[in-house]
């Protein structure tokens, strides 16, 4: 029986040709399948191109200041939890660098924040240009730590470095002529290619009352978390001005100007119905095309209600006694 | 597999066009969405949302140019995908972002006109997304039915409406969608004009 060579296996157990094909129908279909459902999902994916955390190496390795900073918690100092410092630098306004959330981590790179010059002239009695190390050399570096309230109805908690503006205005002496500060950022398409899309009229400009420019809450910020400001946060030098929405908040001023006339501000221009010269964080009145009565913290789930000048109505509100904050919105 | 030339095609649509709502719902709890999850998971499902819908009604106009028979095949199922995209993109706001403020909500669809075009068009959907079926198609009878689904066109162009007016600043991307509705709307409006003639020329070569 062993010697026997092996049998043809029995007719039933030979696939027959139909099935064969069917088989190969099968494998193929199932190819086709995957193939398309891939190409469907990759299509998606693509168009859909979502906001996504950018990779660490997109997060800047920001000097530590050298300056010591005073660390006791200030009068104006919130203890509410501080926002992570990979978001405050991976979530940011700033369309210079493009519309996308994530583009200014990404691009800013192609900013040169040193050397840079800062003109201080208009109506002040020692207008001058002055390099930013020098700018800062003249004061001592606080750190405040703020609640920033966007416009776009999400805020975050941080910790800046910086000094208050009012301490400059007092070093270049307004003019009794000066009611209010102009502020401008840089102009250079090389350095921010955002800017070489008409979308704004650049360059980016920003304006404050003089009383309000003066107010101890007002900072030029130099640094967050300790470090110097990363460009994509407004690199070498911005304002800050924690009652009002963040697009107040200037980045990359290369020039500040009192002037006898309220500035025009870019967003103003832009869209006047929709922002105006004031811009204090109000939750009674609503920006056109959403409602401004609450916000979402970065990093939490539920939305917490907007206060008014964002929290800071007793160090401010008085600035706007009489005014009617639904027309000078 | 005779009576269905490409057994595979809606089946690898569905898988594929859903991939990016289960990657949402994966990543969005372990926090891969990035700082805003929800702002990011809204912008992605409303924006998916119109691209399938946008898809859907492609199909007809790459017929009449292309002449593929093929698209017609998975027509209801675009439709239907971006009517789950619309869905989720509504929930993710009403329920993530809003918290079921009903408050808010109803001072939101009432009152901000971007937020009533989007609601609108979602309403507008539901009669479409219900009807999808053949045997609603036979109940209807196919001109009624046909009738009724032309409110897809007005469903996506509320969809532009609501993009451009949610965007900020750049409308760049919301007009090319709205460019590309337009191009579909002008290969139907085309079509129709030219069977119009063409049925008024046969009248008058054969008067009744």
């Amino acid at each position: 029986m062993r010697d026997k060579p092996p049998a043809e296996p029995p007719s039933s157990e030979v696939t027959p040709e139909k099935t064969y094909l069917r088989r190969r129908e099968l494998l193929k279909n199932a190819g086709l399948f995957a193939g398309t459902a891939v190409a469907v999902a990759g299509g998606l994916h693509l168009l859909g191109r979502k906001q996504t955390r950018p990779m660490d190496r997109f997060v800047p390795d920001a000097g530590l200041v050298e300056q010591p900073v005073a660390k006791a918690m200030g009068p104006f100092d919130t203890d509410e939890p501080r926002t992570p410092y990979e978001d405050v630098t991976t979530y940011n306004n700033f369309y210079e660098f493009g519309f996308d959330k994530n583009d200014p981590a990404r691009l800013a790179h192609t900013l040169k924040p040193r050397p840079w010059s800062v003109v201080i002239d208009g109506e002040v009695h020692k207008p001058q240009t002055v390099d930013v190390e020098q700018l800062t050399s003249w004061f001592s570096l606080e750190e405040r730590v703020y609640r920033m309230r966007c416009v776009e109805a999400w805020s975050m908690v941080i910790p800046w470095l910086g000094f208050p503006l009012a301490a400059l205005l007092q070093r270049v002496e307004p003019t009794r002529n000066a009611k209010y500060v102009a502020f401008t950022t840089l102009l250079d398409p090389e350095q921010m290619p955002g800017q070489r899309r008409a979308l704004l009229d650049w360059p980016y400009t920003e304006g404050l009352r003089l009383d309000e420019a003066m107010n101890p809450l007002t900072l030029l910020a130099t640094g967050l978390y300790g470090r110097q400001l990363p460009n994509q946060n407004g690199a070498p030098l911005r304002l800050v001005v924690p009652w009002k929405y963040g697009f107040k908040g200037i980045k990359s001023i290369v020039r500040i100007t009192l002037t006898q006339e309220e500035p025009m501000t870019t967003w103003r221009l832009s869209a006047p119905r929709e922002y105006g010269f004031y811009a204090n964080v109000n939750p009674s009145v609503p920006h056109p095309r959403w409602s401004q009565a609450s916000e979402r913290r970065i990093g939490d789930f539920e939305r917490r209600p907007t206060l008014p000048f964002n929290g800071y109505a007793e160090q401010v509100a008085h600035l706007y006694t009489g005014m009617d904050l639904r027309r000078f919105y | 597999m005779a009576s269905s030339p490409h057994p595979w095609l809606n089946p690898a649509l569905v898988a594929g066009g859903l991939s990016p709502l289960l990657m949402l719902a994966v990543q969005g709890p372990r926090g891969e969405l990035g700082p805003n999850a929800i702002e990011a998971a809204l912008h992605q499902t409303g924006l998916l949302a119109l691209v399938l819908l946008l898809a859907s009604l492609a199909c007809t106009p790459l017929r009449l140019v292309a002449g593929w028979t093929w698209p017609a095949r998975v027509r209801r199922t675009l439709g239907l995908l971006a009517f789950t995209y619309a869905a989720a993109h509504l929930l993710v706001y009403a329920v993530l972002d809003q918290g079921l403020a009903w408050g808010t909500l109803w001072a939101d669809v009432t009152k901000r006109a971007f937020i009533t075009v989007g609601f609108a068009a979602l309403v507008l959907l539901v009669p479409l997304a219900v009807t999808s079926t053949q045997r609603w198609v036979r109940r209807l009878g196919f001109p009624r039915w046909q009738r009724l689904h032309r409110l897809a066109y007005v469903a996506a162009a509320l969809g532009v409406l609501h993009f451009v007016w949610r965007v900020k600043k750049d409308v760049t991307e919301p007009l090319i969608y709205g460019a590309v509705l337009a191009l579909l709307l002008a290969i139907r409006v085309g079509e129709a004009l030219r069977k119009r003639r063409a049925r008024a020329a046969a009248a008058a070569r054969n008067p009744a």
